[in-house]
């Protein structure tokens, strides 16, 4: 009883829990309006026991104090509304990730289903072809639940940045020459351009694998029919940019906007290929976020997107 | 012989069940999106559409609405066959005119196989 007491006198645990800031926590804010009346009603006895006989003034002390309370209700009224809609967009998350879970599974149990029917006939050629099948579904299941456990990572700020001196591009030479075949497969060639004497920056080089994985995975899935995709790292006062640009379909205007949130997928996209989790941008800008590095991109629609990062050498 | 058109973006599925469905002794055509989906429902005049709900270019309940609405195709069965399993999502396909809702993962390919058997010999 007691602790259940204390727990919900806890207020800044509790809007802890919620994952907001405190300026946007419901319980917090009556705290702050609960002490605001209290204040002012004392110095209104004051103000009003020495200008009682000034009614304007206390007519227009009550007013200000009203105005001030009227905003800080508004404010608990908005701060109301992000928790629901927090809320609502956490349940639309568990609908998306069991979706996108379900489908390479329901692929994988109904192919086993065929093959083990004795009622069917799979001759051992389509068997091949099933088990094939079976092992591309398993492999999109393991990128899907690898994402998911960076986004969790992210949001719950449970994060180890093992930051160190690290060469950009020792990093991406590694990473093109690992994507070599796979381009080619896709008729893209890439070519990859370093500054001279190009300094080391500092960074955890296990988060940013991910995200150079993330961006040059995107330029070639995105690439149509073939094309060149350029990777450049530049010098910049203390900073390194590094850029990657590709001859794909580009991202639409009126969407650019929303590119890096978490699930958000370019309607372009979904109208040729329903599979990707949405999660790679998120994932890439929440990581650069933590190195302190920033990530933007230029893009035309049909004509190709360039996505940029900067990190700091020091 | 009977046609099912089967409107599925899954290729793995397109092959493991139609393959079933052809060795039970029906015809059938595949659509990968909605659009195609759609265009074939008029072409062919299947017997029986089975219709995924997550699907590229146009929404399963889109393709299902357009399918109720068009004269030419209305008269259509059609059973949804989805990952998706919110009970709203269902009452939706219902309204919109389904013959029936299964959700891919509670069904067992030899039922799901039963209930087209079952629907096409009303």
């Amino acid at each position: 009883m007691l602790k259940k007491i204390t727990a919900q006198l806890n207020i800044l645990g509790q809007c802890k829990r919620y994952g907001v800031s405190i300026w946007q926590c419901p319980q917090f804010l009556f705290v702050v309006m609960g002490v605001f009346i209290i204040l002012v009603s004392i110095i209104s006895y004051l103000i009003g026991a020495r200008y009682i006989i000034n009614p304007e003034t206390v007519v227009l002390i009550v007013l200000i104090i009203t105005t001030i309370l009227f905003a800080i209700s508004f404010i608990i009224t908005r701060s109301f509304e992000r928790l629901a809609e927090a809320s609502q967009m956490k349940s639309e998350f568990i609908n998306i990730i069991s979706h996108q879970l379900r489908s390479p599974l329901t692929n994988i149990k109904w192919t086993f289903e065929v093959m083990a029917s004795e009622e069917f006939k799979v001759s051992a050629e389509k068997q091949e072809e099933y088990f094939v099948n079976v092992k591309e579904n398993i492999a999109r299941m393991v990128e899907l639940i690898d994402d998911l456990l960076i986004v969790s990572k992210i949001e719950q700020g449970d994060f180890s940045i093992a930051k160190r001196e690290i060469s950009l591009e020792d990093l991406i030479k590694d990473l093109v020459e690992r994507y070599k075949v796979f381009a080619e497969a896709s008729r893209i060639k890439l070519n990859f351009y370093s500054q001279e004497n190009l300094p080391k920056v500092l960074a955890d080089p296990s988060l940013l694998k991910i995200v150079t994985e993330n961006l040059i995975d995107n330029a070639i899935r995105y690439t149509k029919g073939g094309g060149i995709v350029e990777l450049k790292l530049i010098k910049e006062k203390d900073k390194v940019l590094f850029a990657i640009k590709d001859s794909g379909v580009g991202i639409p205007q009126k969407e650019q906007k929303y590119i890096f949130q978490k699930f958000f997928r370019a309607e372009n996209i979904l109208k040729e290929r329903t599979r990707g989790s949405g999660l790679g941008l998120y994932v890439c800008k929440s990581i650069l976020h933590k190195l302190g590095g920033q990530i933007w991109f230029k893009s035309k629609l049909g004509k190709g997107t360039t996505f940029y990062f900067r990190l700091p050498i020091k | 012989m009977k046609k099912i058109l089967f409107i599925e973006d899954e290729s793995t599925l397109q092959k493991a069940f139609g393959d079933i469905l052809t060795q039970g002794g029906y015809k059938v055509i595949s659509a990968l999106d909605g659009e195609t989906g759609l265009r074939l429902a008029k072409s062919e005049k299947p017997d029986l559409i089975l219709l995924d709900l997550v699907l590229p270019k146009i929404h399963g309940f889109e393709v299902l609405k357009k399918l109720k609405q068009d004269p030419e195709t209305e008269e259509i069965p059609v059973i949804i066959l989805t990952n998706l399993e919110r009970m709203e999502d269902v009452e939706k396909a219902i309204e919109l005119g389904a013959k029936t809702y299964l959700v891919k993962t509670r069904y067992k390919i030899e039922e799901i196989m039963e209930k087209v058997k079952k629907i096409l010999s009303e």
